[in-house]
């Protein structure tokens, strides 16, 4: 198939007790959208939140129109983790995805979200990443940071990926490209984010960088803690072996 | 394809029976005595180059880790507008 510029963009949201942030969240992305004239839906997954992300999923969907909104309630019994962009994309209708976080991390840049990095180059992938050009984050203090640089310095050493930042989160696919990662790809969590972009790589799928700001508004709540380091490098070992 | 842990261990092996090959030989086949001299030590040589780059290059990286004020006054910003717009479309929190 010849590879198309985006025509029509699906964020794929997966939510779990964002009941406070996925309103504001989707209300700016509709305007990013407007502003920028590019044609897109927003499809939030929701992970049997119990705090009413639902309802006010379901509300967004009567304010701005059901081909605009999708909600899609996932049974957490049935479905296993990591599967909420498998489950997702089945009623994407764009020809390119996007994948964010519903937690208001992420600076909602209009460069990003217009696709002005993916025409330049016509890239399969356009990866957001803090450690480039003016990408950088907000809230860390110096530990932080550290952790997250010498982490990063490590991935880049023994996977040599190709891409600048491999846990930032952000990120534009081309849906076939998407699809077939999924099915190749077989890690659990963000090590699974990780394995997308080594995976695209050695199928030879051209993959663009946009800076992006993380703005950590929630770190003085949840440090990072030994156990989130430990399960990091295990996952990092993985993919070193597996990929 | 090879996995990266594949190459490591290939990288390394050649490295290294190329290594042990001048290094270790046995006399008669040694190479010239300044250049085992040199070459002895050359795998810790290597081991500690690398790690004084790692140092350097995290510690350049950490200090230039750019601090989003603007981004993060922006996002503020965006957030109130949102409030305002849902409180219009009549959103009830």
């Amino acid at each position: 198939a010849m590879a198309t510029a985006p025509q029509r963009l699906s964020v794929l949201l997966p939510t779990y007790n964002e009941r406070d942030n996925l309103p504001l969240l989707v209300c700016m992305l509709v305007r990013t959208f407007r502003d920028s004239g590019i044609d897109f839906e927003i499809i939030i997954i929701d992970d049997g939140s119990p705090d009413g992300t639902q309802e006010v999923a379901e509300q967004l969907e009567k304010i701005y129109g059901s081909d605009k909104i999708v909600m899609r309630e996932m049974m957490p019994v049935l479905f296993p983790p990591g599967t909420a962009y498998i489950h997702g994309m089945k009623h994407a209708t764009g020809n390119f995805i996007v994948i964010m976080d519903a937690d208001l991390s992420h600076h909602v840049s209009l460069y990003c979200m217009d696709c002005g990095k993916q025409k330049e180059g016509n890239f399969d992938i356009v990866s957001g990443t803090r450690y480039k050009g003016n990408g950088g984050v907000y809230g860390w203090d110096l530990k932080r940071k550290l952790i997250s640089r010498g982490a990063n310095f490590l991935t880049q050493v023994l996977l040599r990926p190709g891409a600048s930042d491999l846990t930032g989160s952000f990120r534009l696919y081309r849906k076939e490209v998407l699809q077939k990662l999924m099915e190749k790809c077989v890690s659990k969590g963000y090590v699974f984010q990780m394995e997308m972009i080594v995976r695209a790589r050695q199928l030879g799928y051209t993959i663009g960088e946009v800076p992006i700001s993380f703005v950590d508004r929630l770190y003085g709540e949840s440090k990072l803690g030994g156990n989130e380091i430990v399960s990091f490098l295990k996952g990092l070992l993985t993919l070193f072996a597996t990929t | 394809s090879m996995t990266k842990l594949g190459q490591w261990l290939c990288g390394l092996a050649l490295l290294g029976s190329a290594w042990a090959a001048l290094a270790l030989a046995p006399p008669g086949l040694q190479p010239p005595t300044p250049l085992r001299q040199a070459l002895l030590p050359l795998p810790i040589y290597l081991l500690v180059a690398f790690g004084c780059y790692s140092v350097a290059t995290v510690g350049y990286r950490l200090a230039t880790f750019n601090d989003c004020e603007e981004a993060a006054a922006e996002l503020q910003e965006h957030i109130r507008a949102a409030r305002a717009d849902l409180r219009r479309q009549g959103l009830r929190l």
